[in-house]
């Protein structure tokens, strides 16, 4: 069978040779690939794959609550869900992209622009693009796991401020740390971490933050979680207790709510404050997600200053308050005998310029027992002219005014005190003693601040104890001493027992058995220079009242101004110190059904404390929430 | 006419280099699919080796002159299945490569592998002279250009591709001329911006992505980048049979199959990748052995067909596995799973083994 391609010998066994070299050869370059990867760019390429396994997942440490002096809730935390966004897919996050925005229910710009805003932050860190997320958006990613896997979910502390705005000016709020904070912070804190801003949530942040946790966990190839590595637990956050009494808190807030102003309470023995309120003010709660950046630019530009904190900030003219410091200045100098007297005829010429008393009549012949209790003008003209100014400054700086209380809350202002050395200083020139007549009935150059006349008041009933004013309970206190006679605290405290309980300015006050003191204040201008910038000068007034009881030694000291009123500081703000002061009596003798309290405006405390540790260790698991019906919306009650 | 080979003849140092590595590959099918749904493809692969033996062993007691004596007809058998294949065939992983055969799918594609090495070894056998003329150059490129064609309209870029060696090898050993093949390679040159256009997108995406991994680490690019850092994070001794967590996470891609060695590379490291790849050079070299030594032209160019279709599986295989070449879905032989490829491979060796056990003929 003759075919044609058969017992042909002839063999390429040259070529044959070639083609085994080219085998060895290219067996040889396979190995030098293997041997890049795996011997040379190992690490790297471990490292890589680590990335893929493990995902770690903060686990966010609950912020300490904040309590009342009794315990009750005035701030706490509650569980709720952040949506992330794991961008280390670049190419399939843009293509879902529309998909995302349509199941959480936000349109693409917003959603491209959250995505800008962490462009320079590492690819493999996810980035929140939804704080809160709603039980259908958690329901939209469980149910996408498998064809949207760049969702997760993040279980978060939210910050919850169940009465609102009440005592929000000292309470403060929280929000996403700065850079600066970051870089200040010694590596504490890390970008995107929620710190206090403002107020005790800033002061105490070290005591409030705790320590956030991580989960490391591992997932496969389409992220689902396979098991988990390492847990490292948050530390919560410590609660502090407050010396804020709640019930006397809402006395003090139901009177200001629609008045501009502030009121301060002080127990007159410990420097503890009972009381703090600030209006007009804000809600906390608004910045406990995201605020949003044009209610922070309102919040932040409304010239009613939401967000000054005019118990310590509101630098404003204590109008007749400061007659207190004018009487003590007076006998404690000595500079005028203790029964001085002078006549009042409505008004009086001092440097060629009539001075007018508040009453036009005039109180006729009066002494100092009578000028406080009537607040007369002249009398105090007359004295601070014959002390000088510079008697009157360091009187007052003694008294605590012109520099700051020390309070535990960050920014507070001094307030000011004039002086010739003053006057030179910043307007360089010398003081024209006119000005003296101004501040001796606390007008012209001078302002305090609330906290500061409650300081003040509480150290001249007491015999000269300025103590340190406080918020947090366990707080040790500095207290400075500034000696006064026995026969001068008498005297100015009689005064004060006058205003209230022998027909004074303050006479519509009166409390049964209870030996309610205190001293009005009708200011003119909210300060020097702010009143004639604003051309309102002698228009409209704050209001002072500063209370206290028993008459010596207080137990409770109370400042309260109301701002921006034509009538006087008796009438619109003397009301808010007695009810104060009522209401510390009743709970004191144990009437607390007569707390003069508005009780149904008084919103339910929540039995529980999110530091509760069986809360804190309720971490749901991100992989189970979806069978958890509503996650996120904790029930508190049902931890009990 | 020595009656009968006896059963030294056969090659066994290559048969045990086949079974090595079949053993490797079902180990590492294990490995990849234990612990998923896919569990139990180690087991389909032993029974795929089992039939697989048999048929080599069928194949090659008849002897080769005979198979290559009907190679017109084999040829036409070929054809006719890529047609129906087209017309009629099984829809996988979109693209039409199965066609319903015995209860099972058989993938036309390696059958006609088969053909058109055993069609290639009698078409060059065929030339006398020594060297081989542009006529039998035109008259090959004829040959294998139209199953090429057919298998590409597929698509099955891959495969398609592999009978480029295939004749490539046969014309050199056939004696190309340099000339020749230099004219070739600048004509293939100039094809390439036309046969851009015939590629399908993805195929597109492929090869864009395989210049430019990193514009897309989750589409095309995805897989080569999962498959290096499978390979790369293995090191030296590897994770361990079953802890490779790019391969048991399923971050490799069909890690059970095309990108088998990414998930032996992670397990067992550079020393079970070093292992493997000594394992295929014997195998090929000893391919070209038995070429060297077979009794006729006719033999040498049907084991040196083997020998290049082999090759060139191997090196595109892992070549891609280590991100030197793009995805092309070329599976590794004798080690990823698949029996189409697997049956293939066997058949392959059983024309082997036909040539060896009849060299001293005569």
């Amino acid at each position: 069978m003759p075919v044609s391609f058969q017992n042909d010998k002839r063999m390429p066994q040259g070529r044959l040779a070639v083609t085994s070299y080219v085998i060895v050869g290219m067996i040889a370059l396979l190995l030098f690939g293997f041997w890049r990867l795996q011997i040379v760019d190992s690490d790297r390429y471990a490292q890589l794959a680590e990335r893929n396994r493990v995902r770690s997942i903060p686990i966010i440490a609950p912020r300490g609550s904040m309590l009342d002096r009794e315990g009750r809730i005035l701030v706490d935390s509650y569980p709720s869900f952040s949506v992330l966004l794991l961008r280390d897919a670049p190419g399939q996050v843009e293509r879902l992209l529309p998909q995302i925005a349509d199941g959480l229910s936000m349109t693409l710009d917003e959603l491209k622009q959250e995505i800008d805003a962490a462009r320079a932050m590492p690819k493999f860190q996810p980035i929140i693009i939804k704080p809160e997320a709603s039980p259908s958006d958690i329901a939209f990613i469980e149910s996408h796991r498998g064809d949207i896997p760049v969702l997760e979910m993040l279980m978060v502390h939210r910050r919850r401020y169940p009465h609102g705005d009440m005592l929000a000016n000292a309470v403060g709020y929280v929000g996403e740390v700065s850079a600066e904070q970051v870089d200040a912070s010694d590596s504490k804190l890390k970008p995107g971490d929620t710190v206090g801003k403002a107020g005790l949530e800033r002061m105490y942040n070290d005591t409030l933050m705790g320590t956030d946790g991580m989960r490391r966990v591992i997932v496969n190839s389409i992220g689902k979680e396979v098991g988990r590595l390492e847990q490292q637990d948050a530390i919560p956050g410590k609660p502090i207790q407050l010396t804020i009494d709640y019930d006397l808190q809402a006395v003090a807030d139901s009177y200001m709510a629609d008045k501009e102003g502030a009121v301060v309470a002080m127990d007159g023995r410990t420097g503890e404050i009972l009381a703090m309120v600030s209006r007009p003010t804000f809600d906390p709660n608004d910045f406990a997600v995201r605020i949003p950046t044009a209610e922070w630019r309102s919040l932040n530009t409304d010239p009613r200053t939401p967000l000054l904190n005019r118990a310590i900030q509101g630098q404003m003219a204590p109008g007749s308050v400061f007659k207190i410091v004018m009487a003590t200045a007076m006998l404690e100098s000595k500079a005028l005998p203790a029964d001085f007297t002078a006549f009042c005829p409505g008004h009086a010429d001092f440097y060629g310029r009539i001075f007018h008393c508040w009453r036009p009549a005039g109180h006729g012949v009066t002494d100092l027992h009578k000028a406080i209790v009537d607040s007369c003008d002249v009398f105090f003209y007359t004295i601070g002219q014959r002390m000088g100014i510079e008697r009157i400054h360091d009187y007052a700086v003694g008294l605590g005014l012109g520099r700051r209380t020390g309070i535990d809350l960050p920014s507070e202002e001094t307030g000011l005190v004039p002086s010739e050395e003053w006057v030179q200083r910043v307007f360089h020139h010398k003081w024209y003693a006119g000005e003296t007549i101004s501040v001796s009935i606390g007008q012209g150059a001078v302002t305090v601040t609330p906290i500061q006349m409650v300081r003040m008041i509480a150290a001249v009933a007491s015999g000269g104890e300025l103590l340190q004013p406080h918020l947090l309970k366990n707080f040790t206190t500095k207290t400075e001493r500034f000696p006064l006679s026995e026969e001068t605290v008498e005297q100015v405290t009689q005064g004060m027992y006058g205003v209230i309980n022998e027909g004074g300015t303050g006479a519509s006050l009166k409390l049964q058995n209870i030996e309610f003191s205190g001293k009005s204040g009708t200011a003119q201008l909210m300060s020097y220079e702010a009143g004639n910038r604003m051309g309102k000068k002698g228009k409209e007034t704050n209001g002072w009242f500063v209370g206290y009881a028993p008459r010596r030694n207080p137990e409770i000291v109370i400042a309260a101004v109301v701002q921006g009123s034509s009538e006087h500081g008796g009438t619109t703000a003397g009301p808010v110190v007695r009810d104060i002061v009522k209401a510390y009596y009743d709970k004191k003798t144990g009437h607390k059904d007569q707390i003069y309290t508005v009780k149904d405006k008084r919103p339910e405390i929540l039995p529980t404390s999110v530091n509760d540790p069986t809360l804190a260790n309720r971490q749901t698991d991100l992989g189970q929430v979806g069978g958890q019906g509503a996650p996120g919306i904790a029930n508190p009650k049902a931890t009990r | 006419m020595r009656q009968g080979a006896s059963i030294h003849d056969y090659d066994w140092w290559l048969l045990i280099t086949a079974y090595a590595i079949c053993g490797i590959g079902v180990l590492e099918i294990w490995s990849a699919t234990h612990a998923s749904h896919l569990a139990g493809m180690h087991t389909h692969q032993m029974y795929w080796i089992l039939l697989g033996t048999i048929l080599m062993l069928v194949i090659s007691r008849v002897d080769y002159h005979r198979i290559m004596d009907q190679a017109p007809v084999l040829y036409l058998i070929a054809i006719v299945a890529l047609i129906a294949v087209l017309a009629m065939g099984h829809t996988r992983f979109g693209a039409k490569r199965w066609l319903p055969i015995l209860g099972g799918f058989l993938q036309v594609s390696e059958l006609v592998k088969l053909i058109i090495i055993i069609v290639m070894a009698r078409f060059f056998a065929e030339v006398r002279t020594e060297e081989l003329g542009l006529g039998d150059l035109l008259k090959a490129a004829a040959v294998i250009g139209l199953p090429l064609v057919l298998i590409m309209r597929q698509p099955d870029l891959g495969t398609a591709l592999v009978l480029v060696p295939l004749a490539a090898i046969g014309a050199y050993l056939a004696g190309l001329q340099w000339k020749h093949a230099i004219a070739i390679l600048a004509l293939a040159a100039l094809m390439l911006p036309v046969g851009w256009h015939f590629l399908k997108p993805y195929q597109k995406d492929r090869v864009t992505t395989f210049l430019r991994p990193e514009d897309d680490p989750r589409g095309a690019g995805y897989q080569i980048l999962q498959s290096k850092i499978a390979v790369g994070s293995g090191g030296f001794w590897g994770k361990g049979l079953g802890n490779g967590s790019q391969n048991q996470l399923g971050f490799v891609p069909v890690r059970y199959s095309d990108f088998i060695l990414a998930a032996l590379a992670e397990e067992l490291g550079f020393a079970g990748v070093f292992v493997a790849l000594l394992l295929y050079m014997f195998l090929l070299l000893r391919l070209v052995q038995n070429a060297q030594r077979a009794h006729d032209r006719a033999g040498m160019f049907l084991t040196m067909g083997v020998a290049a279709v082999l090759g060139f599986h191997v090196l595109v295989n892992v070549a891609m596995v280590i991100g030197y070449m793009p995805v092309t879905g070329i599976p590794l032989p004798l080690m990823s799973y698949g029996g189409s490829a697997t049956l293939f491979v066997f058949l392959a060796l059983g024309l082997v083994m036909n040539v060896r056990i009849r060299r001293f003929v005569n």
